[in-house]
C-alpha cells in the first residue's frame, strides 16, 4: 500500500501538470471587458489538483494517512486475479462492441462471465446470455429508437427492423 | 393554504396512470437495487437514467426519485438478513437488525425498518412541502455571486464534514472540475482540454460517463474484491400474523423513529452528508438519550427504526437544496441533477415559477411513492429475500451490460465508452487508497454551471474577487465555505495544543 500510495500521487502529480498546461492554450489570465480568459478555469483547478498531490505526498512522508501506514499488499493475488479476468472481460467486451456489435458483445460477454467465471450450468448461462440482448434491443433499438451498432452482424438485423417498421 | 392546493395539483399529476406504473416499478427496482449488496440508489439511478429517455421528463424524474425512495427501504433488507449492508445507507442497520435476525426475529426487524422507513419518508415530505416553496422564492433574488457561494459551500462541506483525507476530497473536487471544462468553452466556443486532438472530448465529457464508470464499472469491480464471494443467509420467517404482530411490537421504536425522521431531514440537506451520515448519526443519538444504551448493538427495535426513519428522512432532504437551490444534497441527487441538464430544465429556484406541474408533480410523487414502497416492500419481502439468492457472479456480469449500454446510449459515441472505462477502473484503483469519488461526481455536475457564475462575476467587478464577500448575502455564505474548509486544520491545531498540555500536566 505504502509504494502505491506514492507512486499514484505521482502519476496524479504529472497529470495535473499535464491538465495546466494544456490549459495554457487558451488565455488563462484576465481580458479587459471579457473576464477571465477560457483557460483560467481549468489551469487553477489543475494547481489545485497538483497541490493536493503535494500535501498527500507531505501526509507520504510524515506517514500521516492509513494507506501509508499500511504493509498490506495493494492488489493481492486475488485482487489482480479478479482485474484482470474481469477488467480484462469487459474491455474485451467493449472491443467486441466495435466488431459483433453491442448484441453479439453482450452475448459472448454473457457467456463468458456467467459460464467461466461464475462456474453456472450451460442451460442457466444460456438462458440469461440468450434473453439479455434480446430484452435490450426490444428496449433500445425498437422502443427507445436508440440504434447500437451492430458491427459485422448487421445483415441479420435487416429483417427484424423489416418486421417491426 | 396556497401550498396544499398546488400540492394536491401535484398528487393529481402524479396519479397519471403513466405515473403510477412507473412508481410501482420504480420503488420494485429501488427495493430489489437497494437490497442487492454492492448497489445503492446512486448506482441505480446512475446506470438506469438512460432508460428514461423513453418517457417525458417529469416522469422520467418521478420514475428516478422512486428508485431513490425503493433504494433507502430495500438497504435493510440485506442488512437484516445477510448481515451486511445492501447500500452504504444502511450500515447503521446491521448494528442491531442483524443481532435481532440471529436471535430469530428477523420478521421483526424487516417489519420495523418499513415502518420506520415510512414514517421517516412521511415527516420529511411534510417538511420538505413546508420549506420547498419559501426557500425558492428568496433563491429567486439569488445573482451569479451568490450561486457561486452556494457552490464553493457545497464542495466546503466535503472538505469539513465528509471526513475522508482532506487532500484527497479535494483532489477528488478539482478533478471533476476539470473534467467538466473539457470539450468548448461555453463562454467563447473555443475548443479546450481536446487530449491528443481525438474529436470525441469536442463535445464534453458527459457526467453520466463518470457517473456510470464509477457507479457502474468501479463499484461491481470493488465489490468483488472486497467481498470476495463469502456471503450467508439467515432465513426470516413470516406470516401475515406475524407481520401485524411486528407492525405492534414495532412501535416500541418510536422514540428511535421520531430522532431519525427529524435528525435525517436535517442531515440530508447538507451537500456532502445525505444518508449515510445521516442515518448513522440517528443511531449514535437514539443510543445515548435511551435509558438502557446498553441493549443496543444486541437487537434493540429502536436502533433499527432510527438509521431506517433518517435514511428516508435524508434522502428527501437532500431532495431540498436539488430542486430550490439547485445545488444537490447527495451524489444521487448530483445526478437526478444532472439528468434535468440533459432534459432541457434549468435546474434552480426558477423552476418553481417555470414549471409548476414538474416541481408539484414530483412532490406530489414523493407522498405516493412512499405509501407504495411500504406496501410492495411489506408484501413481497419474502421475494426480495428470495431474489437476494441470485448469485453475484450472474448480477455482476448483468451490471457490466448495462453500464455499457447506458453508456452508450447517453451520447451515442464508442469514445465515451471507453472513457467510462478508464474512469471505472481508474475509480477502482484510486477508492483502495482512499480517495472519495463522490466529490468528483458532484463536481462534473456542478462544473458547467459554476464556471459561467464565477467569470461572470469576475466580469462584473472587473476581476476582484472581493466581490462574493462584499455582497449581503454571498459574502456570509463565503465566510462559512472558508470556514468549512479551515475547519480540519483548527481542529488539527485543538488536538496539538491538548497534547501539550498533557504532556506538560
Amino acid at each position: 500500500m505504502r509504494r502505491a500510495e506514492i507512486i499514484t500521487a505521482g502519476l496524479m502529480a504529472l497529470l495535473s501538470i499535464y491538465l495546466m498546461y494544456k490549459s495554457t492554450e487558451l488565455d488563462i489570465g484576465y481580458i479587459k471587458g471579457e473576464g477571465p480568459g477560457g483557460g483560467f478555469w481549468p489551469f487553477w483547478l489543475a494547481a489545485g489538483m497538483l497541490l493536493s498531490c503535494v500535501w498527500i505526498a507531505i501526509n507520504w512522508v510524515l506517514k500521516k494517512s492509513p494507506p501509508s501506514q499500511s504493509d498490506e499488499k495493494y492488489l493481492d493475488s486475488y485482487g489482480l486475479r479478479m482485474l484482470l479476468l474481469v477488467g480484462g472481460g469487459v474491455t474485451a467486451f467493449i472491443a467486441m462492441c466495435h466488431i459483433l456489435g453491442f448484441y453479439g458483445a453482450i452475448l459472448v460477454f454473457l457467456i463468458y462471465y456467467i459460464r467461466f467465471l461464475g462456474r453456472h450450468s450451460w442451460p442457466a448461462t444460456l438462458a440469461i446470455s440468450i434473453t439479455t440482448p434480446v430484452v435490450t434491443f426490444l428496449f433500445f433499438d425498437i422502443a427507445m429508437r436508440i440504434v447500437l451498432p451492430k458491427g459485422y452482424l448487421e445483415p441479420l438485423f435487416l429483417p427484424l427492423y423489416d418486421f417491426f417498421f | 393554504m396556497e401550498i396544499l392546493g398546488l400540492l394536491m395539483d401535484g398528487v393529481f399529476i402524479a396519479l397519471d396512470p403513466l405515473n403510477i406504473l412507473l412508481m410501482l416499478i420504480g420503488v420494485a427496482l429501488g427495493l430489489f437495487i437497494g437490497a442487492m449488496p454492492g448497489l445503492g440508489s446512486v448506482n441505480g439511478v446512475a446506470i438506469l437514467l438512460p432508460a428514461t429517455f423513453l418517457v417525458p421528463p417529469a416522469s422520467a424524474m418521478i420514475f428516478l426519485a422512486a428508485i431513490y425512495y425503493g433504494a433507502m427501504y430495500g438497504g435493510a433488507i440485506s442488512s437484516i438478513t445477510l448481515g451486511i449492508p445492501g447500500a452504504s445507507t444502511a450500515v447503521a442497520t446491521t448494528f442491531d437488525g442483524r443481532p435481532l435476525a440471529l436471535k430469530g426475529r428477523a420478521d421483526l426487524a424487516l417489519v420495523t425498518a418499513a415502518v420506520a422507513s415510512f414514517v421517516g419518508g412521511s415527516v420529511a415530505n411534510v417538511l420538505f412541502t413546508a420549506f420547498a416553496p419559501p426557500l425558492a422564492s428568496v433563491a429567486l433574488d439569488f445573482g451569479d455571486p451568490e450561486i457561486f457561494a452556494l457552490m464553493l459551500l457545497a464542495f466546503a462541506t466535503f472538505v469539513g464534514l465528509g471526513g475522508d483525507d482532506i487532500p484527497k476530497t479535494l483532489f477528488s473536487i478539482f478533478f471533476g472540475l476539470v473534467m467538466a471544462s473539457v470539450g468548448l468553452d461555453i463562454m467563447t466556443g473555443e475548443p479546450r482540454l481536446i487530449f491528443g486532438d481525438i474529436t470525441g472530448f469536442m463535445h464534453g465529457i458527459n457526467f453520466l460517463v463518470l457517473a456510470i464508470g464509477i457507479y457502474g464499472i468501479g463499484e461491481m469491480l470493488w465489490t468483488i474484491d472486497s467481498t470476495r464471494g463469502n456471503l450467508t443467509m439467515t432465513e426470516a420467517v413470516l406470516s401475515i400474523k406475524r407481520i401485524l404482530a411486528a407492525c405492534r411490537e414495532s412501535i416500541k421504536g418510536w422514540k428511535g423513529t421520531a430522532i431519525g425522521s427529524f435528525l435525517g431531514f436535517f442531515v440530508g440537506i447538507l451537500p456532502a452528508a445525505g444518508a449515510t451520515p445521516g442515518s448513522l448519526m440517528a443511531y449514535g443519538v437514539t443510543k445515548m438519550v435511551s435509558k438502557n444504551p446498553k441493549e443496543f448493538g444486541k437487537g434493540h427495535v429502536g436502533g433499527v427504526a432510527a438509521p431506517e426513519a433518517a435514511n428516508n428522512s435524508a434522502s428527501t432532504g437532500a431532495m431540498l437544496p436539488m430542486l430550490t437551490l439547485g445545488i444537490p444534497g447527495s451524489p444521487t441527487t448530483a445526478i437526478l441533477l444532472g439528468g434535468m441538464v440533459i432534459w432541457g430544465l434549468q435546474p434552480g429556484p426558477l423552476l418553481f415559477q417555470t414549471q409548476t406541474e414538474f416541481v408539484w408533480g414530483l412532490i406530489g410523487s414523493f407522498y405516493i411513492s412512499n405509501l407504495f414502497a411500504l406496501i410492495v416492500n411489506l408484501a413481497f419481502i419474502p421475494l426480495f429475500i428470495w431474489m437476494l439468492r441470485m448469485p453475484f457472479t450472474v448480477l455482476a456480469p448483468m451490471i457490466f451490460v448495462l453500464s455499457v449500454v447506458g453508456g452508450y446510449a447517453a451520447t451515442q459515441d464508442m469514445h465515451d465508452v471507453w472513457l467510462m472505462l478508464i474512469f471505472g477502473v481508474g475509480a477502482y484503483l484510486l477508492r483502495k487508497l482512499d480517495y472519495p469519488v463522490a466529490p468528483a461526481v458532484l463536481a462534473i455536475v456542478l462544473g458547467p454551471i459554476a464556471e459561467p457564475k464565477l467569470r461572470q462575476s469576475l466580469l462584473f467587478s472587473s476581476g476582484d474577487p472581493m466581490i462574493f464577500l462584499e455582497r449581503p448575502i454571498s459574502g456570509p455564505i463565503t465566510v462559512i465555505a472558508i470556514i468549512l474548509i479551515l475547519l480540519p486544520l483548527f481542529k488539527l491545531i485543538r488536538d496539538k495544543l491538548k497534547g501539550k498540555k498533557a504532556a506538560a500536566g
